[in-house]
C-alpha cells in the first residue's frame, strides 16, 4: 500500500473506473499549462524538489576562510482537495449503472486544474512558483475590442520576434478572450480561425485559470516546464457507513527558463505599468 | 523544394502539420537507411569497409531517435506510448493489457487493478492536444 491507500476505500472495481476516467475527461479539458509548456515526470512522490544549479552564498560564515552556499532547489507543491461521495450512489455501477452522479469528482478535478494553471499563469509566492504573466518583460498589450485580436497579436508575435523568440507560437485564451476568439467576426469567420491560419497562431487554448486577457507564447520547448512528482491521482482518506471521502493529488512546480518567451494581452483598459 | 508526399492540398495543411509531416518523413528515411546499411554490411567482402558501413548505420540509428524524441515532445500520444512500451521488459502484449486496464500512462503500467495504491490518472503531458 502506498500513500493513496486507495485499496481501503469501500469502493468496487466498476465505481473506480467511473470516478477515475470521469476526473480524467474534466483534468484533460481543463489542464490549459499543459497543452503547452514542457513536461517532466512523473517522478513519484520520492521527488521533493528540482535543482536550479544556482547557489546562495552565505555572508557570514561560522568557520573563517570557509566559504558557505547554500544550493538552491526548486520545491515541489503538493496539493491536494476531497471528493465526498455517497457509497450507495457509487455501489450502483457493480449493478450495471454507468451514469454515477459524479459531480464531487467533477469539481474536485475543476479546482485542482485551476490551482495548477493558476500557478502557471499568475504564479503561487508561497509555492515559490512565478507566473508566466508576472514574469514576461515584456509590456503588456492592450486589446481594445473583439477585433482588436488580429492587430495586437500581430504585434505580440512581432514582439517575440524582436526578442530572439522563434515559433512555433501558440495563444492561451482566458474565458473572456476565448469567447471573443471563438465568435465570429464581421465577415461571419471565426476569429480563431482567421488568426489560427493568416497570423500563424497555433493552437489557441482555452485556457480558464487565465484571468484579464491572453498569452502568446513560443512553444518550441525549452522556455517553461511544469515538473511534476506524483501525477494527478485519487486516493483514499476516510469512510462512514454512508459516505466515502477520497481527495484528487498531485505534486509539482513549474519553472520559467525563459521569460522573454511569453507576452501577455489584456483585454480592455491600460495595459498597465511600462515594463523594463 | 516541397514534399510531394502531402495527401491533401498543401495550402489546407496547417504548419503544425506539415512539420509533423516532415518528422515522420525523416524517421521513415533514417529507418530506411539502416536497413540499407545492415543488409550491404553483411554482404560486405571486405571488413575493413564493413565496419565503416556498420559505423554509418549506428548513426543512423542514433538520427531516428532523435528525430523520434522531436516527435514525442510534440505530439501527446508518441509521448504516451512512448513512457507505455519503451523500457520495459517481459512480453509486450501484456504491458499493453496493463496500460490499457490503468488507463494508458506508463507509469501506470505496474498497477493491474484500479483500486491499486500506484494508480495515478495518467494525465502526464498534453502538449499537442486542445
Amino acid at each position: 500500500m502506498d500513500l493513496l491507500k486507495r485499496e481501503l476505500a469501500p469502493i468496487t472495481t466498476e465505481a473506480w473506473e467511473q470516478i477515475d476516467d470521469e476526473a480524467r475527461r474534466v483534468l484533460e479539458l481543463h489542464l490549459a499549462g499543459r497543452k503547452l509548456v514542457d513536461f517532466s515526470g512523473p517522478h513519484g512522490w520520492g521527488l521533493g524538489g528540482v535543482n536550479t544549479g544556482r547557489l546562495t552564498h552565505i555572508e557570514k560564515s561560522p568557520v573563517e576562510n570557509v566559504g558557505h552556499a547554500i544550493r538552491v532547489v526548486r520545491p515541489l507543491v503538493e496539493l491536494r482537495t476531497p471528493i465526498v461521495l455517497p457509497i450507495l450512489e457509487l455501489d450502483f455501477a457493480s449493478r450495471g449503472a454507468n451514469d454515477l452522479d459524479l459531480d464531487p469528482v467533477i469539481d474536485a478535478a475543476e479546482r485542482i486544474a485551476r490551482a495548477e494553471d493558476s500557478a502557471i499563469w499568475h504564479g503561487f509566492k508561497d509555492g515559490h512558483i512565478k507566473g508566466i504573466v508576472e514574469a514576461s518583460p515584456h509590456q503588456a498589450l492592450s486589446v481594445s475590442s473583439t477585433l482588436d485580436w488580429p492587430r495586437a497579436l500581430v504585434q505580440a508575435k512581432e514582439t517575440l520576434r524582436m526578442a530572439g523568440i522563434n515559433g512555433p507560437y501558440a495563444l492561451a485564451a482566458g474565458r473572456e478572450a476565448h469567447d471573443e476568439l471563438v465568435a465570429a467576426g464581421d465577415d461571419g469567420y471565426p476569429l480563431s480561425k482567421r488568426i489560427e491560419e493568416n497570423i500563424g497562431v497555433s493552437p489557441i487554448i482555452w485556457a480558464p485559470s487565465l484571468k484579464g486577457g491572453a498569452v502568446l507564447m513560443s512553444t518550441r520547448g525549452g522556455d517553461f516546464e511544469l515538473t511534476v512528482g506524483q501525477d494527478l491521482s485519487i486516493g483514499y482518506a476516510a469512510s462512514d457507513r454512508k459516505e466515502v471521502e477520497l481527495y484528487l493529488t498531485e505534486t509539482f512546480t513549474f519553472r520559467i527558463l525563459e521569460d522573454k518567451a511569453a507576452i501577455f494581452l489584456r483585454r480592455g483598459g491600460d495595459p498597465g505599468p511600462q515594463k523594463k | 523544394m516541397s514534399s510531394e508526399s502531402y495527401h491533401e492540398p498543401v495550402e489546407l495543411i496547417p504548419e503544425g502539420t506539415r512539420n509533423f509531416h516532415r518528422a515522420l518523413v525523416s524517421l521513415r528515411e533514417e529507418l530506411e537507411a539502416v536497413d540499407w546499411y545492415q543488409q550491404r554490411a553483411d554482404a560486405c567482402s571486405d571488413a575493413e569497409l564493413k565496419a565503416v558501413i556498420l559505423h554509418n548505420r549506428n548513426e543512423e540509428i542514433e538520427h531516428a531517435m532523435m528525430t523520434l524524441e522531436w516527435l514525442r515532445r510534440n505530439e501527446a500520444t508518441f509521448d504516451t506510448n512512448i513512457k507505455t512500451y519503451l523500457n520495459t521488459t517481459g512480453s509486450i502484449l501484456e504491458v499493453e493489457k496493463v496500460a490499457a486496464h490503468a488507463g494508458g500512462s506508463a507509469g501506470d503500467a505496474a498497477s493491474k487493478n484500479p483500486s491499486e495504491s500506484s494508480t495515478s490518472l495518467g494525465i502526464g503531458s498534453l502538449k499537442g492536444k486542445r
